[in-house]
């Protein structure tokens, strides 16, 4: 009987480690010096968007929060993770609204869905600068229904539109499904993780990318921190 | 048969005469100082060549009406003395009347182009790219920080490629979608394009100017009417070519000067 219980353990641990083991990786994103001035954006061009914002949106290049967090920069589990090879069923969804792109950055599984939704009354054209993947761009009239893509290989794709060209953000495709986004506490939190050595990337559009080694034992909390030296200019 | 052909011949040139004539579908009114004087210039032109229009039509129809229904044997009439002295009188006249407008036009168009800008012009560049108008005001230090086109990220709103960062001209200097100006002082626009040919036209201005890539054009102009005004591209640029605009905005001089102070705030 105990043998058989220990075996049924033994059984589990094997499938599915996680259920057993599950480790968390958590922190928090920050920035050291003066992040330069986000400037306001001039939509007079295109009244249709201009009237959507009571206030003028500011570009989004750095996006900071209380405390010196940084919002926006993508955390992931770069090496260490085997790629499970399963892909999301679940949609991402890139929305352009009010001659914006949201959210400004967006994580996807390499061959995930990716819907891109025209909510505005008038035409975008999405261009993502792709370069490892294929790159295409697409006109998209008021009305007509989502663009629907898959990029198939990892990469950071920067994403303008060849209408409006304030209009920016990001495309982070992944091979992992362990990523977070850092919100504007700059939190973030990698959680499910099986015992292993991981190494941690956090990317950021405008100041790089910073990595770090952690190593899950067990059933534990982690925590790691990334700094990143704002530019003033 | 022939004669119906003559009179209709004719009324259509009557009807189409007829808008042009009672300026059914004139230029909205001018707010600019060179204006007047290209109005005068394009009323000159479209009397003479609707003159010249109405004439050739009226001989076209009288002609028609003449030898409509000439039996096929009639011999043809010839123009005595042959159509040589008619066509060398035809050319002279109208080449005449082509070069005395020319000549008298170029006053209207000089005051824009060859005529160097007021002292106290007030300097804006415009950039024209696909497919948005930025301008750019150097500034209290009246200085333009230099252009580099490596530099250029419309995601960072760094739309004129400045680099403020090594560059101190620049780091005043005041970006706008629109084109605000104040009223009754003269503008000395330089236009750069960016990327392809485009175009600056505001109609109630009198102005329709090309950016030409690589050459950095300059046109002046005085707006003597506040309100806002409609800039577009009238050069085909691309596939956004239809959304290409921008507005001209013209102020008091008080509100010039505190829009130009709230945008330098930003």
């Amino acid at each position: 009987m105990r043998t058989k219980q220990m075996l049924l353990a033994l059984l589990t641990l094997l499938v599915c480690p996680s259920l057993m083991f599950a480790g968390t990786v958590s922190g928090k994103v920050t920035y050291t010096g003066t992040p330069a001035k986000q400037k306001p954006i001039d939509m007079s061009k295109e009244p249709s968007c201009a009237k959507q914002h009571a206030t003028p949106v500011t570009n989004e290049t750095v996006v900071t929060g209380p405390n010196n967090a940084l919002e926006n920069v993508v955390v992931y589990v770069s090496s260490g993770a085997p790629d499970d090879g399963q892909v999301p069923t679940q949609a991402v969804t890139y929305e352009q609204k009010g001659c914006q792109y949201i959210p400004h950055v967006l994580v996807m599984h390499t061959n995930q869905e990716l819907k891109i939704t025209n909510e505005d009354q008038t035409s975008h054209n999405i261009h993502p600068l792709a370069k490892v993947n294929r790159e295409w761009n697409k006109s998209q009239p008021p009305g007509t229904p989502p663009i629907v893509e898959k990029y198939d290989k990892e990469e950071f794709i920067s994403v303008k539109c060849n209408v409006h060209p304030w209009m920016h953000g990001y495309f982070a495709v992944l091979k992992t499904s362990h990523y977070d986004v850092s919100k504007g506490s700059g939190d973030f939190k990698l959680p499910n993780l099986p015992p292993g050595k991981y190494t941690i990337t956090a990317w950021h559009e405008d100041y790089g990318t910073q990595t770090a080694d952690v190593t899950i034992t067990g059933n534990e909390t982690k925590d790691v921190n990334f700094t990143f030296k704002a530019k003033a200019y | 048969m022939g004669k119906i052909f003559a009179v209709t011949i004719a009324i259509i040139a009557i009807l189409s005469a007829v808008p042009i004539v009672m300026n059914y579908w004139g230029p909205p009114a001018d707010v600019s100082t060179h204006g007047p004087a290209i109005d005068e210039q394009m009323h000159e032109t479209m009397w003479e060549a609707g003159i010249s229009f109405l004439a050739a039509q009226f001989v076209l129809a009288l002609f028609v009406w003449q030898f409509a229904g000439r039996g096929k044997n009639d011999k043809l009439k010839t123009f005595p003395g042959g159509a040589k002295g008619l066509v060398i009188a035809a050319f002279l006249l109208v080449g005449t009347e082509i070069l005395a407008l020319g000549v008298i036009g170029q006053k209207a168009w000089a005051t824009v182009y060859f005529a160097p800008p007021d002292k106290n012009a007030l300097t804006i560049q415009a950039q024209a790219g696909q497919f948005a108008f930025y301008f750019r005001y150097p500034g209290p230090d009246g200085k333009f920080g230099a252009i580099h086109p490596d530099k250029i990220d419309e995601g960072n709103q760094n739309f004129f490629g400045l680099d403020p960062e090594h560059d101190v001209d620049s780091r005043d200097d005041i970006i706008a979608g629109e084109l605000a100006i104040p009223v009754n002082r003269q503008i000395n626009l330089m236009m750069h394009s960016k990327d392809v040919g485009h175009s600056f036209y505001v109609r109630e201005l009198r102005i329709q100017q090309d950016f030409v890539p690589g050459l950095d054009l300059a046109v002046h102009f005085t707006a003597t009417k506040t309100g806002q005004y409609e800039i577009v591209c009238t050069q085909l640029c691309g596939l956004g070519h239809y959304n290409m605009k921008a507005y001209l905005t013209v102020l008091s001089q008080e509100d010039f000067d505190k829009w130009l102070k709230d945008k330098a705030a930003q």
